[in-house]
């Protein structure tokens, strides 16, 4: 079996897999890192958002041994000092965001990809943007309000920080 | 999916190697077509040769006439390219309409345009600008490279390493889209080049993407263009769209691309 190693949430993991395994199935069952969800396992609804290499990709549709020597982050490698939500996770609990979950951990991903590009997006920016991210519950009001709300979070930190 | 032999050579002639030597071996780019096959079990490949490894396969040079992309390089670099948003705006704006983010930032030139997809995008910009196709064993113009739905000119062990495309004096692209794929149900690419005006439609026609000379006559002469020349016998019906709605839609879009790029 071949093995894989990679940077995860600033840690270096390997695992031994298979070449079919998926990023997915190996941040899932061999990092247990069950944060990452499948949705559709038919790349249409973003639920399996990681980034890699800080790009935002869905985690079903690349193979793990594709990503071998990569640095990856998931929804758990964002709240930096465990109980501190990151900004953006933040935003989707003030703003009602979620409903019953599921779809959340590829939204705060996908918009914190947004954010990296374009500090300030607008409405329409933040909708367009969500294209690969399907949520059944919310109508996606709260999403935008959220990433919105996130996006200013991220730059009122940034300044302060500077 | 079944599982397969996997390799990572660093060129891109060890990785024509490793396909020669494979039983049944398919090239992986971006892996967001060929992923989400092998999962439906309809590609089975023995081997996958991952081109991730081939560095010089990947980036955006412009020399003022012409725009050369490595094969391997993302929707989301070409759409995001300073280069390419100078010189070809309309393929910049192409790039980035392709599917969402996501599949943006793994999907490859080289990938769209050797899977041949009949609704894809970057054919009409291969076509409509007159681009050459380079591979591993020749140069492959437009008109030569496409062949059919999900065909090309492509041999078993030949891979795509760039596109060339002339810098055209003004071109546009517009696409009406399948709101759930972004896959274009009728995709319209008008380049206004040296040679004169080319007109490509993607997403519609049985054998893929193809010219529009009617079309191309017409904007030529400075009419503004319709349908009338296109012969719906030649276009698709399937679950989106009947061949009547898509050749309605071919005068629609090729009108608003005339406009955009005159
Ligand atoms: C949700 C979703 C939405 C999408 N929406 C759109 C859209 O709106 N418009 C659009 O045009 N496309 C769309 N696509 C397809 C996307 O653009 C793919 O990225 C593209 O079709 C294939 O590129 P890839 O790099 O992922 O190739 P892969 O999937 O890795 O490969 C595709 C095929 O090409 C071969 N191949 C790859 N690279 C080479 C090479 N260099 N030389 C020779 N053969 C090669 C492979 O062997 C395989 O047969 C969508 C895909 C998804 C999943
Ligand atoms: S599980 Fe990956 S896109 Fe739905
Ligand atoms: S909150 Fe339930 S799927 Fe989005």
């Amino acid at each position: 079996m071949p093995t894989v190693s990679m940077t995860v949430n600033g840690k270096q993991m390997s695992g031994d897999v298979e070449s079919r395994t998926l990023l997915a199935q190996f941040i899932r069952e061999t990092l247990d890192l069950t944060g990452t969800h499948i949705g559709c396992d038919t790349s249409q609804c973003g639920a399996c958002v990681v980034h890699v290499n800080g790009d935002s990709v869905k985690s079903c549709t690349m193979l793990a041994l594709e990503a071998d020597g990569a640095d990856v982050t998931t929804i758990e490698g964002l709240a930096q000092d465990g109980d501190d939500l990151h900004p953006m996770q933040e935003a989707f609990r003030d703003n009602h965001g979620l409903q019953c979950g599921f779809c959340t951990p590829g939204m705060v991903m996908s918009a914190i990809d947004l954010v990296k590009t374009n500090p300030n997006p607008s409405e329409h920016e933040i909708r367009e943007w969500l294209e690969g991210n399907i949520c059944r519950c919310t109508g996606y009001h709260n999403i935008v309000k959220s990433i919105a709300a996130g996006a200013a979070a991220m730059r009122g930190e940034k300044a302060a920080a500077e | 999916m079944y599982d397969f032999s996997y390799h990572t050579p660093s060129t891109v002639a060890d990785a024509a190697a490793a396909m020669s030597g494979a039983e049944d071996g398919k090239i992986l780019a971006g892996g967001q077509t060929l992923l989400p096959t092998m999962k439906q079990r309809l590609a089975s490949p023995s081997d996958l040769v991952s081109l991730r490894g081939c560095r010089d396969l990947v980036g955006i040079a412009s020399d003022g006439s012409t725009v050369t992309i490595g094969a391997m390089t993302t929707h989301g670099a070409v759409a995001a390219s300073a280069d390419v948003k100078a010189a070809i705006p309309a393929l910049a704006a192409l790039a980035g309409g392709i599917g969402d983010p996501q599949v943006r930032n793994r999907g490859t030139i080289g990938g769209s345009l050797a899977n041949n997809d009949p609704a894809a995008d970057y054919p009409a910009a291969v076509l409509g600008l007159g681009a050459t196709v380079v591979t591993t064993k020749r140069e492959l113009a437009a008109e030569d490279f496409f062949q059919g739905l999900f065909e090309t000119a492509l041999e078993e062990d030949e891979i795509i390493t760039a596109i060339r495309f002339p810098v055209p004096k003004s071109a546009a692209y517009v696409k009406f889209d399948n709101p759930a794929s972004r896959y274009a149900l009728v995709g319209v690419f008008v380049a206004h080049t040296s040679g004169g005006i080319r007109v490509a439609v993607t997403g519609a026609g049985q054998d893929g993407v193809f010219r529009a000379d009617g079309i191309e006559a017409q904007i030529s002469a400075g009419q503004t263009p319709d349908s009338s020349s296109i012969d719906e016998g030649g276009l698709n019906t399937d679950i989106h769209a009947s061949a009547a709605y898509r050749k309605h839609l071919i005068g629609v879009m090729a009108k608003r691309a005339a406009a955009a790029a005159s």
